[in-house]
């Protein structure tokens, strides 16, 4: 098991936000974190890599128990994690901002370099010098997770990619996804769009109000109609 | 012509030390998003252990073996504040990070006294740079020569270790989004610890520096930081090249501004700072700041007025001091005008702070030109007692139409540092201007008249005086301006685009803080019969933040409880230590790390406090979007 | 008066530091229209949007509502020519009460800002209320807005957009960062009140679900330039557009996709 999380909570102050949440991804499985707004999708990656500080519960990441190291300790152990919303580096040039996402290469993940994630994303090859801030969106987008794949992890925790892109964008970032999940990159990509959620993911979490209550394949919920309603309010 | 050559030259030696210590805070606000007020009191300690070093090695190797030690040593100590204080008080609001770094600066003063004694230290001349040399007649200390080239070699140094190195990459992408980089794998608080230590460094450096050149005191740490603000104000917080520019402009002011108005050179500096500041509201080279972080959700529940129960509370409460003279003597009936006084001085900074989100750090102007201005109006215009109550708070009106003009373009740390810098500069020119003011003298037989003059008559006006200000700013606390202040504070983006000129409401704002400060200054000469430059000092701006703060700054009223709480406890402090400053210094940054809600604030909570689940909820999803 | 339209933008441009953000867009809008201005990130939509309630200022070209020029205008000054406005991330003042953020607006709108006297929790309650109660949230008046879920804090942000009786609405993607279903509540609210009052409205907005549903017309902007216009038909029929912005239509509602039932 790539990532297993048991019986999580987490508090913000005096509010209670997940109970019990628990998931799992395997190894080189791409797992979808459904949900709406305020569901708790963002909560549960930030407390898995320790942005959260009141959590408790199991977290285990490749066999190893992670529920109490820093952040920087967690991402330096192989858990990658893209942040909502873009949260580049606008002073930085492209460069730069890979500079700051670089670690050392490990056995058990791909490893990539500057010049391997500028074949796979070729628009970022072309603006290496350009500092963050003048690039567009879905350039922006491409550069966050490059950003995190220098860090050579094998499972990376993608918070809604889709988000505030066009459509056109986000059919990229699909490819770029399915690319990084052939290469051997675990992923737990929480979404709200069912449909770029289908193209990615073999399996699908739900969570509602910080619980989990739906898990299994995409198949297993397109037969279960009634879910999907209830929960995504498509 | 080589006398002005000279002048520049000394002037360009003064912006040396000037940048160290400014490029060091500009660092550290880069990374940490805090304004390090501390920051002079490292510069000061700097000087102290280069003094006790150089002292005790001599020799070449001694001195600067010393100098260079002593930065090494301060840079350690810098650490080990970082980790212990600094550290807690990251997430807190930027205003509680400024005081608490203030605390901070009066414990290194009562300190350094205990450690080093009360007089000024000179410290050796620079070992193989003692000399001079002759330009047309005049003479260039070599020494100075050595600082105008170490200055630029220093920018050089900083721009290469930001641009070329591993580290100068990672800390420039902290200075935008330090939570990003920790998710990136990058261990940010020994990031931040080094970035301190670099910066107290380079402070510290300065100050070491500065032995050769200048007297050691424990005085040198204020007016340092105050030179820094309004250097960083001018330059750019944030920006190295613009700390250094800014500091050759200021330090040749400086030189050249003595031979213009010799009596009030700094002048000419606010001059200036004016002018940057209207053509270049984020200083030289510096960029606009992203909305400032709102004071955080300490509380969420809004501002509501008095029910009956509480205003027939208040009226007791009030019934009661005003019997004070029945059964108090005159001490205690002139510490109950002081008190009542310093209510009026803190409800006018509250306004200022809690309604209007304006944290200024040199409200003690406003206070100090209402005291001056009545001092003037007794003595130089031999107006009556009534009509000098009218015409000192006058004064604060006018410093504040002048002042919170420019203040008000900013916002943030940077309102916080110019407002400081205001309160200096009006400051030096009460102590400098000794025709007028008398200067350290101060002006003396401001008595008040027969009507007022007893013992429980004046505690009667001050007591009615104070009600009248605190009622009437409560009420346009809850009136339409009231609320578009709070609405600019709360989202200056919305208050704009429902039609709400957030500029001249908050000016406005200003206007009513300074003057009501004016009428507390006002009765303040009354009670003293006399006025200092004290009046105006950076202490006594503290004294009314710290009430502030004690009583709540997010409470509609606290200050008062503030006022009365702090007033009564630092007179009593005086009479019982001789270390005020370290004690009043530890009892900030205690409340800041443990108690940020002061007095009011957390009683309120506790009254307050539900236990719905609901409430829960709605938090939730809304810490949810709002990542 | 129907000749002249209510809002009209003329070779409108924007260039940060030698890069276009937008360049020449000219387009009309008229009263009791809906109209939606999509397009890549980074195609100048937000630029755009800025300039037409004064919140940047163009390099060249102008910008009229019902005639007046407001180019060059600051946002409070266009406000009170009638124009409201929502934002993409909300803004709204956290700690008041739901009802105390319409009476803000209110006051503004009566030019009472100056006011130190009158005690704003009386103010204007009824016509507070009555906007509440628009756009369904009269039971909430009484709550602390910091409290309020993100889809409510949106019905807030209209009700106060609606305070000065606006002519105009601009809404930069309104439905950002919320459910699909609340999506769909809200457009439709917001179209409703427009056409009963005879609003104009222009939003930018990525859900084409929403887009589709509920634009009268769409403008099209690439790198700043004005690429297409027309009915949802006919957008969605527009193979630039298609190549550019909505690509194969996978991830949008299959009803929506070039050459579905309408």
């Amino acid at each position: 098991m790539k990532l297993s999380v048991e019986n999580l909570n987490s508090h913000y102050g005096p509010a209670h936000i997940l109970f019990d949440v628990a998931l799992d991804v395997a190894d080189g499985e791409a797992v979808a974190l459904l949900g709406r707004n305020g569901a708790g999708k963002s909560t549960t990656f930030r407390s898995i890599v320790g942005l959260v500080g009141q959590r408790s519960g199991r977290i285990e990441f490749e066999g190893r128990d992670i529920s109490n190291q820093p952040t920087h300790a967690i991402v330096r152990g192989g858990l990658g994690y893209v942040p909502e919303e873009r949260r580049i580096f606008t002073d930085l040039t492209v460069e730069e901002n890979l500079e700051v996402g670089r670690q050392p290469p490990r056995n058990n993940a791909p490893r990539w370099t500057r010049e391997r994630l500028f074949e796979l994303f070729p628009n970022l090859a072309e603006m290496r010098g350009r500092p963050g801030g003048r690039m567009s969106g879905g350039e922006q987008q491409m550069l966050t997770i490059a950003r995190t794949l220098m860090g050579n992890p094998s499972l990376v925790l993608l918070d809604e990619p889709s988000e505030g892109l066009s459509p056109k964008i986000v059919e990229q970032m699909v490819e770029a996804i399915l690319t990084m999940k052939k290469e051997g990159v675990s992923l737990l990509v929480s979404e709200q769009n069912l449909h770029f959620a289908r193209l990615i993911s073999d399996r699908a979490y739900i969570i509602e109000r910080g619980r989990i209550c739906f898990s299994g394949t995409m198949t297993e919920l397109d037969a279960r109609p009634d879910i999907r309603d209830a929960h995504l309010a498509l | 012509m080589a006398f002005y050559v000279v002048q520049f030259l000394t002037g360009l030696a003064s912006a040396a030390s000037l940048f160290l210590v400014a490029s060091g805070l500009s660092i550290i606000f880069g990374v940490t998003r805090i304004v390090n007020f501390a920051h002079g009191a490292f510069y000061m300690l700097g000087a102290y252990v280069a003094f006790t070093l150089t002292a005790r090695f001599s020799g070449a190797l001694g001195f600067w073996g010393g100098i260079l030690a002593a930065a090494l040593i301060v840079a350690a100590v810098g650490v080990l504040v970082e980790m212990l204080l600094l550290r807690r008080i990251y997430h807190v609001p930027e205003l509680f990070q400024l005081l608490a770094t203030f605390g901070l600066t009066l414990m290194v003063e009562d300190l350094v006294v205990l450690g080093w004694g009360p007089n000024d230290l000179v410290g050796p001349r620079a070992a193989g740079l003692k000399g001079a040399i002759d330009f047309f007649g005049q003479q260039i200390p070599s020494y100075d020569l050595f600082l105008i080239v170490l200055g630029p070699l220093v920018l050089g140094l900083l721009w290469l270790v930001f641009q070329r190195t591993r580290w100068g990459v990672l800390v420039r992408a902290a200075t935008q989004d330090r939570d990003m980089v920790a998710a990136l794998g990058v261990n940010q608080k020994w990031l931040f610890t080094s970035v301190f230590a670099l910066g107290v460094f380079l402070a510290a450096l300065a100050g070491a520096l500065q032995i050769p050149r200048d007297a050691v005191t424990h005085e040198m740490d204020l007016r340092v930081i105050v030179d820094v603000f309004v250097v960083v104000v001018i330059g750019g917080l944030g920006s190295i090249t613009g700390a250094f520019v800014a500091a050759v402009l200021v330090s040749e002011l400086n030189a050249f501004g003595i031979l213009i108005f010799p009596k009030i050179s700094i002048i000419l500096v606010f001059l200036v700072m004016a002018a940057v500041l209207i053509v270049r509201p984020w200083g030289l080279l510096g960029r606009a700041e992203a909305p400032v972080r709102r004071t955080p959700g300490l509380t969420v529940n809004p501002w509501r007025p008095l029910t009956s129960r509480e205003r027939i509370a208040v009226a007791i409460a009030f019934l009661l001091a005003a019997s004070l003279p029945f059964y108090a003597g005159n001490y205690a009936l002139a510490v109950g005008a002081e008190i009542a006084i310093f209510v009026i001085f803190a409800a006018s900074l509250h306004f200022l702070m809690s309604t209007g989100g304006l944290a200024s750090f040199g409200h003690a102007a406003y206070f100090g030109l209402g005291a001056y201005g009545t001092a003037f109006a007794v003595k130089l215009a031999g107006l009556p007692m009534a009509a000098a109550l009218v015409a000192g708070p006058l004064f604060g009106l006018l410093g504040a139409v002048v002042f919170g003009f420019f203040a008000v373009q900013l916002s943030g740390v940077y309102f916080a540092m110019l407002t400081l810098a205001f309160a200096q500069i009006v400051w030096s020119v009460a102590f400098q201007w000794v025709g007028l003011t008398g200067g350290d003298n101060g002006i003396l037989g401001v008595w008040p008249e027969r009507w007022a003059a007893s013992a429980p008559h004046f505690f009667w006006l001050s007591l009615a005086v104070a009600v009248l200000a605190v009622a009437g700013l409560r009420i346009a606390t809850f009136s339409p301006f009231g609320f578009a202040l709070r609405a600019t504070r709360d989202s200056p983006l919305r208050a704009e685009a429902i039609g709400i000129n957030g500029k001249r409401i908050q000016w406005s704002a200003f206007l009513i803080a300074g003057t009501v400060a004016g009428i507390g200054g006002a009765l303040f000469a009354y009670l003293k019969g006399s006025v200092f430059p004290d009046v105006l000092g950076i202490p006594l701006s503290v004294d009314a933040l710290v009430m502030v703060l004690l009583g709540g700054v997010e409470t509609v009223s606290g200050a008062i409880v503030g006022a009365i709480v702090y007033k009564a406890l630092s007179i009593w402090l005086v009479s019982q230590t001789e270390w005020s400053k370290l004690v009043l210094g530890a009892f900030i940054v205690l409340i800041v790390v443990a108690f940020p809600k002061g007095i009011v604030g957390t009683l309120d909570s506790l009254w307050h406090r539900r236990p719905s689940s609901l409430k829960d909820a709605m938090l939730a999803s809304k810490i949810e979007t709002a990542e | 008066m129907s000749s002249q339209p209510l809002l009209s933008v003329e070779g409108l441009s924007k260039s940060y530091g030698g890069v276009h953000a937008v360049r020449g867009v000219s387009f009309a809008l008229s009263s009791g229209e809906i109209l939606a201005l999509i397009g890549p990130n980074g195609a100048g939509k937000s630029t755009c949007f800025n300039m037409l309630n004064g919140q940047t200022a163009p390099d060249g070209g102008r910008v009229r509502v019902l005639g007046q020029d407001t180019t060059g205008l600051k946002p409070r000054e266009v406000w009170r020519l009638g124009v409201g406005r929502t934002f993409q991330i909300t803004a709204t003042f956290p700690t008041m009460t739901v009802r105390e953020n319409v009476q803000v607006a209110l006051s503004s709108h009566d030019r009472k800002l100056f006011n130190l006297i009158a005690a704003m929790p009386r103010y204007a309650r009824q016509e507070a209320e009555r906007l509440l109660d628009l756009v369904g949230m009269g039971g909430f008046a009484m709550r602390a807005c910091g409290e309020l879920a993100y889809g409510d804090l949106k019905r807030l942000e209209l009700a106060m957009a609606l305070a000065n009786r606006p002519k105009l609405l601009l809404m930069d993607e309104p439905t950002a960062g919320m459910a699909p279903r609340e999506r769909v509540e809200l457009m439709r609210l917001t179209a409703q009140i427009a056409r009963e009052k005879s609003i104009g409205v222009l939003f930018t907005e990525h859900d084409m679900d929403v887009v589709f549903e509920h634009a009268d017309r769409i403008l099209v902007l690439n790198r700043g330039n004005l690429i297409a216009e027309g009915s949802p038909e006919e957008v969605r029929r527009n193979g630039e557009v298609r190549a550019i912005y909505l690509g194969e239509g996978l991830v949008y509602d299959a009803r929506h996709r070039e050459g579905a039932a309408p």
